[in-house]
Parts: structure tokens; C-alpha cells; sequence
């Protein structure tokens, strides 16, 4: 587990992040709010992993609490980044409030959302 | 913070991300004294993030150095404004597709002539795209108006109470 600090009005907030590999899939659980502010931390994980030459990317947010659109763009640019290499964007989620996101701004139609990371590592 | 009773509350926020989250946070302890329904909470706090985010990057991109302004009133219904300064016409719509892709180098046009930011900045895109498609879709009473002041405009939202 690794984490990534940010300071918020003098009180630190983070996001904790763990990587690890399963069969094809890269696989990048994240934890905390996601927003504006904490966007970038997630924008360099998501890069790190991009450079260690990985393009198939499961984003488990089982453990995020809060996401807005600037967590959903982070998503969407490694989506765009990683097609072109032949790879892919998966998510792992199954609370309401994130998924609700997904399904107003319709991007539940650009990603995979799995309720687990095994089935999203087994959808092939 | 200046509170009003438990009718009014206001808050101004620097033109940075770091307080955003503090603008959610009495977003919903205002809401919940107001009486709003728990289960809409998230929505409001959803929502009054969005628009703060929306809010502080325009301020970035105009560089104006003013306070972002939110107000929380109690009433028949759960108020909210969120007041930016930057320029009225500088509201970007949301993009029909946030996948599109961009040429290099030239933003695409999108439907009323406004550009798209590039893959570079794919989140910003999503705060000046998604955003308010987003807000629309958590928000029914959703108003987005030039400030009666003339300078900057104001996102309105409200809440049925309980």
C-alpha cells in the first residue's frame, strides 16, 4: 500500500492507492474522495502504471468514498490512452452513489463495471 | 462563515481545489439541518462539489482572484448559490461525447462555438464538460444565470425538505 498526501485548508487528505497483478490485468484499488483537489494523485498512479508499459487496467472503487467529474476524466484519459495500445479500462464498483455518476453522464456505456476485481479479470 | 440562525449560511472559498471539499462538508450538515432528506444528501453534496469545482476552474483559467461565493439557505426548500466572477460568457456546454477525440494540437468545436480542452487536460475537459451535464442530472431545480452584478454567474440549485 502506498499513499499520496495532499493538504486541504491545513488538514491532509489522501488517497491510498494498492497495485498488484492478476493474469492480464493490472490492478489499481483506490480509496478516499476523489475530486479536484486529489484528481491529480490519481492522474499520476494511473501514468506510473501506463509507463510500466501496462495497458489493461482494472480500477477497483470499491473503497471511494466520494468521486466527482474531475475523477471521472482521470478514468476516461486513461481509457483513452490505453485503447490505442489494444488495452482497457475496467472498473469494480457496486455502491449507488458512484455508480450513479456513471449513468447520468452515460459513461456507464464507455466502461466495463464489474461488482468484483476476479470477474473483471475474467470477463477476458 | 457568517450563519444566520439555521436559515442562511454563507461561505467563501479561495479559487483552489483545497477547499472544495469544505464547501461539500457544509453542504451537507446544512442541508441535514435544513431538513432535506438523508437520502438526497448525497446528491447535494455531489452537486455542490461540482459546481465549486466549476467555479474554482474557472477562476484559474480567468485568473480572477476574487472569492468563490456559496450560500445555503433554509426555507420551503434547501438553496443553494454558488457566485463565480469569471466571465459569463465563458460557460463551456458539455460535450456530447467526452471520448471524442482531438485533433492534434486544434480543439475540436463543439455545438455553440465553444472549444473543447485537449486530451492533455482531459480533466479540466470533464469539469467544463461532464460537470454540468452531471449537475443536470443530480439537480431538478437547476438554474445557471449571469450575476446580477455583472460580473461572473451564479449556479442555483435546490432541494425539496422532507
Amino acid at each position: 500500500m502506498t499513499r499520496s498526501n495532499g493538504e486541504r485548508g491545513g488538514v491532509y487528505v489522501e488517497l491510498s492507492f494498492s497495485t498488484r497483478v492478476e493474469g492480464n490485468y493490472t490492478v489499481l484499488s483506490v480509496g478516499g474522495e476523489i475530486d479536484i483537489h486529489t484528481a491529480p494523485q490519481l492522474r499520476q498512479r494511473l501514468f506510473e502504471i501506463a509507463d510500466s508499459g501496462a495497458s489493461r487496467i482494472v480500477v477497483d472503487l470499491q473503497q471511494v468514498d466520494f468521486m466527482d467529474s474531475t475523477g471521472l476524466g482521470e478514468l476516461v484519459g486513461a481509457l483513452r490512452r490505453a485503447r490505442p495500445k489494444g488495452g482497457d479500462v475496467r472498473l469494480v464498483c457496486t455502491q449507488e452513489k458512484i455508480l450513479k455518476i456513471f449513468r447520468i453522464t452515460a459513461l456507464d456505456q464507455q466502461f466495463a463495471i464489474h461488482e468484483t476485481v476476479d470477474g473483471a479479470v475474467a470477463a477476458g | 462563515m457568517t450563519s444566520l440562525g439555521m436559515r442562511r449560511v454563507r461561505l467563501e472559498i479561495s479559487a483552489t481545489p483545497a477547499p472544495v471539499r469544505t464547501a461539500r462538508l457544509v453542504a451537507v450538515a446544512t442541508a441535514r439541518q435544513a431538513g432535506v432528506a438523508e437520502e438526497l444528501l448525497d446528491d447535494v453534496r455531489l452537486a455542490v462539489g461540482e459546481a465549486c469545482a466549476r467555479a474554482v476552474s474557472l477562476h484559474r483559467v480567468h485568473q480572477r482572484p476574487e472569492l468563490v461565493r456559496i450560500e445555503f439557505t433554509g426555507g420551503a426548500r434547501f438553496a443553494v448559490t454558488v457566485h463565480d466572477t469569471a466571465p459569463a460568457d465563458a460557460v463551456v456546454p458539455a460535450t456530447a461525447d467526452p471520448l471524442v477525440q482531438t485533433p492534434t494540437g486544434v480543439p475540436p468545436v463543439v455545438d455553440g462555438g465553444y472549444p473543447v480542452l485537449t486530451d492533455e487536460v482531459v480533466s479540466e475537459e470533464m469539469v467544463a464538460g461532464v460537470g454540468p451535464a452531471l449537475l443536470a442530472g443530480l439537480v431538478d431545480d437547476l438554474r445557471l444565470h449571469a450575476a446580477e452584478d455583472g460580473r461572473g454567474t451564479v449556479v442555483h440549485m435546490s432541494w425539496p425538505l422532507a
